[in-house]
């Protein structure tokens, strides 16, 4: 195989993870930190307290996050199919991990609003703050820089999953590894996907990190 | 004033108790409680006592078990959380933690509760400019919170709790986090708020010194009752509960332990302090007497001061002297051994 056509498949196949990456990010943020929040009003500490909601939600999400991807990936190829009309390709990889993902990111955004002071939130209570404002402003406003430091576990997990869904049908730079590197014993062209995944958890992470740091006004 | 003014806030047979059966916790117990508008309330009390609880009532951040609590002629209980956050806005309040946004800078602090009271932005930016400056923080419009020392976070504080012009502001344990000069700056501060607006201000405290300095009335919380409520400088003067004369005593350690027998408190205020009443009275007696303890304070802009005597070991001229001290128009009691004692040597 010519260089050009390795150079050509990693490029495409690295587009084609960064794709599956974000959109699945993006999507498990729109579910997942809802829930999050959900997690914790309804708590027992939290400004509108409801156990059967919290106790369902809680149970439901940690069932969730126990299987693996890989098996989550496999059982729910008859739904995945029933959602979007195939369980591969780009489409039938990132319903599995947005389901997958989703729950990680209730249990991200919920453990970096218990960060904040409750004290600032009863002072917004204080102030007539309707439950609205005190989500916005008052929650996610205080836990930004943890949000953001989550926000980049949570993309380099997910870009992780990408890489296993290589295993059944999904694409990107895992397909590569799997296919070049497991079934074909091309080592030069796994190696390079590995390098490249590498880099690009590490440019996530980084920037993520920075971006909590330059947005955290109590240093 | 107080007396000829309306009650802003009535408290009614509030009752709060935390858990239930065997595990209940009775925070606060049947309390009745006015205050009139425009007046500044302390309420005081040990740690436990109930009265952050009681504070906490006055705005429903606590629902009472039971009880009843008009602020604004408003039976709080009746309102939905609609009309509750509504009549929010005119009771203010700042904590001991002072509680801001710390991702945010004073000037978005206070254009906070602005924005929930759906004041447009730009005129929310310019109260919160003008109530800097009242604050004396004009040049720390664009600080966030980790930048100020402790007071000044309590200035932006109060300018926040200020923003929507409630008519009560309540203070909970607002100084007690703060260093000497630093309180006194704030007690200042809210005085003179007191005073430029007439804003009526509870304020919840452990500290005797903060009620003497500032308020006009007390109410003070045992054991989650009030065990006594009045005018502070009547309470400094006649202590009749237990609780009431640990606050209003000394407080120093070796005072306690010089006290045994035939030891009174002296009470005078601003008029009775020019004669040298206590000087007359060992010429007269031609007996010595002990200084255990003196000091003086202004309390309410008024000046007050207590000595702790040691009477002769002679009942009948110790009587006599005690006596004197109140033919001369001072309040004199006798103080015996007791526990009251105990309850200050922290």
């Amino acid at each position: 195989m010519s260089m050009d056509t390795i150079i050509n498949i990693l490029s495409n196949e690295t587009i084609t993870t960064l794709y599956l990456t974000l959109a699945s990010t993006f999507l498990a943020y729109l579910l997942g930190l809802p829930l999050g929040v959900i997690l914790i009003l309804t708590d027992k500490d939290g400004i509108h307290p409801n156990r059967p909601i919290n106790v369902c939600l809680g149970f439901l999400i940690n069932v969730l996050r126990s299987v693996p991807f890989l098996i989550l990936m496999v059982w729910m190829i008859p739904y995945t199919r029933a959602i979007v009309g195939t369980s591969i390709g780009n489409r039938g990889t990132i319903v599995p991990l947005v389901v997958a993902a989703a729950p990680f990111v209730a249990r991200m955004v919920e453990s970096s609003i218990k960060e904040v002071d409750h004290g600032i939130i009863e002072a917004a209570q204080s102030m007539g703050a309707p439950t609205g404002k005190i989500i916005t402003k008052v929650m996610l406003g205080e836990a930004r820089p943890s949000l953001l430091v989550g926000f980049a576990i949570t993309v380099t997990t997910i870009l992780g999953y990408t890489a296993m869904a290589g295993f059944c049908g999904g694409g990107g730079l895992g397909k590569v590894a799997v296919n070049y590197g497991y079934y074909k014993y091309q080592n030069d062209i796994m190696n390079m996907a590995i390098i490249l995944l590498v880099i690009l958890v590490q440019i996530f992470q980084e920037a993520g990190t920075r971006l909590a740091r330059k947005f955290d006004k109590r240093l | 004033m107080t007396a000829t003014q309306p009650t802003i806030i009535r408290l009614q047979g509030l009752s709060k108790t935390y858990g239930k059966g065997e595990n209940a916790v009775h925070a606060l117990n049947d309390i009745n409680l006015e205050i009139k508008q425009g007046e500044i309330f302390g309420v005081i009390g040990l740690s436990g006592a109930g009265k952050s609880t009681l504070v906490r009532c006055i705005n429903y951040l606590e629902r009472p078990t039971s009880g009843e609590v008009f602020v604004n002629d408003q039976e709080l209980g009746q309102l939905n959380q609609t009309q509750l956050n509504q009549a929010r806005q005119s009771i203010g309040m700042i904590f001991q933690q002072f509680n801001l946004l710390m991702q945010k800078t004073t000037v978005q602090n206070i254009c906070f509760p602005l924005e929930i009271a759906k004041v447009p932005q730009k005129q929310a930016v310019q109260r919160a400019h003008e109530l800097l400056k009242l604050v004396g923080l004009a040049d720390k419009t664009q600080a966030y919170p980790a930048q100020l020392s402790g007071g000044q976070k309590q200035r932006v504080a109060i300018a926040r709790a200020l923003a929507t012009n409630p008519k009560v502001l309540l203070c909970d344990e607002a100084t007690s986090a703060l260093d000497p000069a630093s309180t006194r700056a704030i007690l200042n501060l809210l005085k003179s708020i007191n005073e430029q607006f007439g804003i009526t201000i509870v304020i919840i405290t452990h500290e005797m010194s903060v009620i003497e300095e500032i308020c006009q009335r007390v109410a003070i919380i045992d054991k989650s009752r009030i065990a006594e409520c009045g005018e502070v400088r009547e309470i400094f003067a006649h202590p009749s509960s237990d609780i009431a004369k640990s606050f209003v005593f000394p407080k120093q350690q070796a005072v306690k332990a010089m006290l045994n027998k035939n030891c009174c408190r002296v009470i005078y205020d601003g008029q009775s302090s020019f004669e040298p009443v206590i000087a007359n009275m060992i010429l007269q007696f031609k007996q010595p007497v002990n200084i255990i303890f003196a000091n003086s304070k202004n309390i309410d802009g008024k000046a007050f001061g207590q000595i702790v005597l040691q009477l002769p070991d002679d009942p009948p001229t110790a009587g006599k002297m005690l006596q004197y001290l109140r033919m001369q128009g001072l309040n004199a009691e006798e103080l015996t051994a007791n526990d009251n004692w105990e309850v200050n040597a922290q």
